[in-house]
């Protein structure tokens, strides 16, 4: 998807230097393409995700950085130096495991230290950098335990301690939080932040969870079989989506066929839409008008004025606590979903399944798609 | 509780007895009688021992068996120097065979896990394979390669690495080279075993913080195969010390090892309670191994917890 000037356009905008640069990299297992031709560009100091469902190959592309995997063709540089040929253990690289990979043999100091005990660092050296690390990652007093003493959330932090204690160019996390709990995950999210904006180093994480992605990184790369479908900025990705497929896959959206008309007018099933922004369709083309459930309002009188406004009946109602999402049935017999937040402790109530409503929404609120 | 749970809870206690039961009859009481034998006096009777316990004499009679018991086979085995020596080439055999079965069975054991996961339980199989002939019949089959114009001498007087035949058989070589053959497999697979558990992403990991490969093997392979050696080590060195058929059929006469000496109490001079106090003494000497070993196999159980 992203072509050269694309890609460099995407890191000007973050005005940072460049620092990796995946070049035409192709990577097969046999007959299949895990990475197909693709080019990225990763920025000092940018905290960067690769976000997509399990096959999209987002962690072969993550072993390629590490060097356990060797590209099958184009270039890696980092620095502006092709890697393809330097072994792992030269790489000024350090990887987090999503198993963590601790040493089981070796104590948590033992496995912070692991990193710098194969350099020529004096043995004061190593404690002095030891203590920091366990000072970093809140692990004061817990240097001597074994491997198997520690909690879940505790062995994260070793490995996110040992994996940094080198001071690498590049922090490679693959999905470093996938074994925590919920709510031990929303804690670390901004740890991890914190954490980086604290040191500079450049993340990269790869993760299936959007909600993550969007929360710890300055930019997503979205991809799919192997491909890269969208990379932006969070908001971008998720307000500016630049594909059915990503629109889908982030979030919640509800897609409506259409035709553009003239103008900012797309005719639909549902009648003649308005939207302000057509991008690049033109008059005639086949378009989707994509629509997040929390930008349409729901009211039981038809609204006024410049809104885009169709009627429907509830057909489903889902209580979340914070907020509901209400699926309703339009005239063409499609659903379109609403996502209404709880602001009265006293429950739903407003409206109840089989009501008759009006969904309303302003014409900024969707995203004409062609593709 | 119902009578369905009560009888669950008896199930489980039979299944916990089996073990037990299993113990007490094949383990306890004949160690009881050969305890029994061993303290008792060789004599011309059948069978060839003093005192008989006459349980028909009822508690005199019980009485009287314990008085007529004495310690003097043991008194034997700590005053005449051959058991003494032949308890020492043991060790020294067993030591020197385990040890020659690591320096062989280990890259033999690393090398399965380093091919192909395909390939691994056909090699595996290969190692197991000599268990399907009885080992009696290998053994003796190394008498017929070792021999004076044995496969041996024949094949390197043909490449001409010496001109005239070498006595293999009747040696200290003989006997090693069929420890090692026979306990080879109890080497390598607990070490496959543990090896082949070593999880991929731990050697990815060292290789990623700064680590080449010979490294890694150090740092981070062996120390997690120390368990497996061991296991592999106290599984050979164990029953090599009580070995009698190979340095037997193998062995030259001036090698006297620990079973062969109780072989020759046992039958050659009838002398059942010496035979029994060997028996007892080689248990004991055995059983500092055999409980380190079983330390080891608890602490693995307790890290994995």
């Amino acid at each position: 998807m992203a072509d050269d000037g694309e890609a460099a356009q995407k890191r000007a905008a973050s005005e940072k230097p460049l620092l990796v640069r995946f070049d035409a990299v192709g990577k097969r297992f046999g007959p299949i393409a895990a990475i197909d031709a693709l080019t990225l560009e990763i920025a000092q100091g940018e905290f960067f995700a690769l976000l997509g469902p399990s096959g999209c190959g987002k962690t072969t592309l993550l072993r390629l950085l590490a060097g356990f995997e060797r590209p099958s063709e184009g270039k890696i540089l980092l620095d502006g130096e092709d890697i393809a040929a330097v072994p792992p253990h030269r790489r000024p690289v350090n990887m987090m495991f999503q198993s963590y990979a601790l040493f089981p043999h070796l104590t948590v100091e033992g496995n912070i230290a692991f990193g710098l005990r194969q350099e020529n660092v004096s043995r004061a050296d190593i404690a002095e950098r030891v203590a920091e690390m366990l000072t970093l990652t809140r692990l004061q007093g817990f240097g001597g335990r074994r491997i198997d003493q520690l909690s879940g959330g505790q062995r994260q932090r070793v490995a996110l301690a040992r994996s940094l204690i080198k001071r690498p160019r590049v922090l490679l996390l693959d999905e470093p939080l996938a074994a925590l709990d919920k709510k031990l995950r929303a804690e670390t999210q901004f740890e991890l932040m914190e954490l980086q904006r604290k040191l500079g180093t450049t993340f990269v994480i790869v993760t299936h969870d959007q909600e993550e992605a969007m929360i710890v990184a300055d930019r997503i790369a979205v991809m799919d079989r192997g491909r890269l479908m969208q990379v932006a900025p969070p908001a971008e990705i998720y307000e500016r989506p630049n594909s059915r497929w990503v629109a889908d896959f982030i979030g919640e959206v509800t897609l409506v066929e259409g035709r553009m008309a003239a103008g900012t007018i797309i005719g639909t099933a549902l009648g003649q839409l308005r939207v302000a922004d057509i991008g690049v369709a033109k008059a005639g083309d086949p378009v989707w008008l994509a629509l997040r459930p929390e930008k349409i309002s729901m009211s039981t009188e038809r609204p006024n004025g410049e809104r885009n406004a169709i009627a429907g009946t509830v057909f489903e109602i889902g209580y979340r606590g914070d907020m509901s999402i209400y699926k309703v049935r339009l005239a063409d017999r499609s659903l379109m979903k609403v996502a209404l937040a709880n602001m009265s402790a006293r429950g739903t109530g407003r409206v109840a399944v089989d009501d008759l409503v009006w969904l309303s929404w302003p014409p900024d609120a969707g995203v004409v798609l062609t593709g | 509780m119902g009578p369905h749970a009560d009888k669950q809870r008896w199930g489980a206690r039979v299944v916990v007895l089996v073990p037990y039961l299993w113990l007490a009859l094949f383990f306890l009481a004949p160690f009881v009688i050969v305890l029994k034998i061993s303290l008792s006096q060789a004599a011309l009777a059948q069978p060839p021992y003093l005192p008989v316990l006459d349980l028909a004499a009822g508690w005199a009679g019980l009485k009287e068996f314990v008085a007529q018991l004495s310690a003097d086979s043991f008194r034997l085995l700590a005053s005449d120097t051959i058991y003494l020596l032949s308890y020492f080439k043991s060790l020294e055999v067993a030591a020197v065979s385990t040890a020659i079965l690591v320096l062989i069975g280990y890259p033999v054991a690393y090398g399965i896990t380093r091919t192909p996961r395909a390939w691994q339980p056909l090699l595996v199989m290969a190692i197991i394979l000599p268990f399907w002939t009885s080992f009696l019949i290998r053994v003796y089959a190394w008498i017929n390669i070792l021999q004076r114009d044995g496969l041996l001498n024949d094949v390197i007087m043909r490449l001409h690495v010496i001109d005239a035949p070498v006595a293999w058989l009747s040696s200290d070589t003989a006997i090693y080279i069929g420890m090692v053959y026979s306990y080879l497999p109890f080497m390598v697979l607990p070490l496959y075993a543990t090896l082949e558990k070593v999880d991929e992403s731990l050697l990815e990991a060292a290789a990623d913080l700064g680590c080449p490969r010979w490294k890694t093997f150090w740092l981070v392979t062996f120390p997690l195969s120390l368990p497996g050696l061991a296991a592999g080590a106290l599984l050979s060195f164990i029953p090599i010390i009580g070995e009698f058929v190979i340095p037997d059929l193998l062995g030259g006469s001036e090698t006297l090892m620990i079973g062969q000496t109780l072989w020759t109490e046992f039958f050659s001079n009838r002398d059942w309670p010496v035979a029994s106090a060997i028996a007892i003494a080689l248990l004991m000497l055995l059983l500092v191994p055999i409980l380190f070993y079983e330390r080891l196999q608890q602490r693995s159980l307790e890290g994995k917890r």
